[in-house]
């Protein structure tokens, strides 16, 4: 195949900020009002682009945090020496204006009719478009039975926990902290390694379908972990993000 | 610097080849590994865009911009399938 010039499209549009919710310290979910929004599946992101004065830009990748019939919003970590998530989180206010393009993704999204069982494996704010998979799960009224693996470093990072702990009829939530852990803690502890799986995961011979989501290090750890459990890699979907 | 996968760069696409190629196969000229956009080794931080073969490392894909032009080089792929999905 050769190489080929192409000219640049022109897909990128303006979304106004309709809220702004604290979910932690560092995490901040920003709803956004999107004109003529498609309509979006669960597990899709969206691309975000900040323009300086002097013209020089910066885009990131943002999953959407909510099923396809809810406003678009996103939920961003701050990361003290990015380029990005500080503005998003500590700048951006309700009425203000932000460049978007999506929605986007084709893989690593989920529909009612792909079945399951799923098993959701969540590391950090990894665990957003999987939250957009259970509330796409919930309002079509799937059966679908899911289990919720989601490691964070302490209880105080945990993201939508009064949600996730709402979770009943079919969906599983499972916490594990990797730095400490509270008085009382009954959850797991330390990072998803075999042994964790082992409990929490569907046992190979059902046939489970796998979302996989969280930094590099995460997303490579446990899926080598799956595959040694007899998971079969094409039902094990990955999403890494970097920290930048 | 950290790889990502090819889910990130799944914008970046649809505004070279106006599509959403996340799902799209990708066949590795040099090994002959089939695998989707998504699941390729990506690094957003090279001088351009890098997307590598999962399997054994090679280059499949280059994308630069340049002077506003975006420079797409394709000449590690053997295939690159679209596909039925949307």
């Amino acid at each position: 195949m050769a190489t080929a010039a192409v000219r640049g499209r022109l897909t990128w549009q303006t979304a106004t900020v309709t809220s702004v919710i604290t979910e932690t310290v560092a995490v901040r979910t920003i709803e956004l009002d999107v004109p003529d929004w498609p309509g979006h599946r669960a597990g899709q992101h969206l691309d975000v682009r900040l323009t300086a004065e002097d013209g020089y830009t910066a885009e990131r990748s943002y999953s959407i945090a909510t099923a396809d019939d809810e406003p678009v919003a996103i939920t961003v970590e701050r990361l003290d020496d990015g380029e990005v998530s500080p503005y998003l989180t500590e700048e951006l206010r309700t009425g203000d204006q932000l460049e978007l393009r999506g929605p986007i993704g084709g893989w690593f999204v989920w529909d009612t009719s792909d079945g399951g069982p799923l098993l959701l494996l969540a590391g950090g704010s990894g665990v957003v478009p999987l939250r957009a998979i259970l509330r796409h799960r919930q309002r079509t009224g799937s059966d679908v039975p899911a289990r919720l693996l989601y490691s964070s470093r302490t209880v105080a990072d945990v993201i939508y926990r009064t949600e996730l702990d709402q979770y009943r009829d079919g969906v599983e939530v499972s916490y594990t902290l990797t730095r400490s852990q509270p008085p009382g803690w009954t959850g797991y502890s330390g990072r998803v390694d075999a042994a964790m799986l082992a409990k929490v995961a569907w046992p190979a011979g059902q046939h489970p379908l796998t979302f996989v989501c969280g930094p590099t290090s995460f997303v490579e750890a446990v899926a080598g972990n799956l595959v040694a459990l007899g998971y079969p890699a094409g039902r094990v979907k990955t999403e890494r993000f970097g920290g930048a | 610097m950290v790889a990502l996968d090819g889910n990130s760069i799944g914008g970046l696409l649809l505004d070279v080849f106006g599509a959403d190629l996340t799902a799209a196969q990708t066949i590795c000229a040099t090994c002959g590994a089939a695998a989707v956009v998504a699941e390729t080794v990506v690094y957003l931080r090279a001088p351009g865009t890098v997307v590598r073969c999962r399997t054994c490392g090679s280059v499949l894909m280059v994308i630069a911009e340049i002077r506003g032009m975006s420079c797409v080089d394709l000449g590690g792929m053997a295939a690159f399938d679209q596909g039925a999905d949307r």
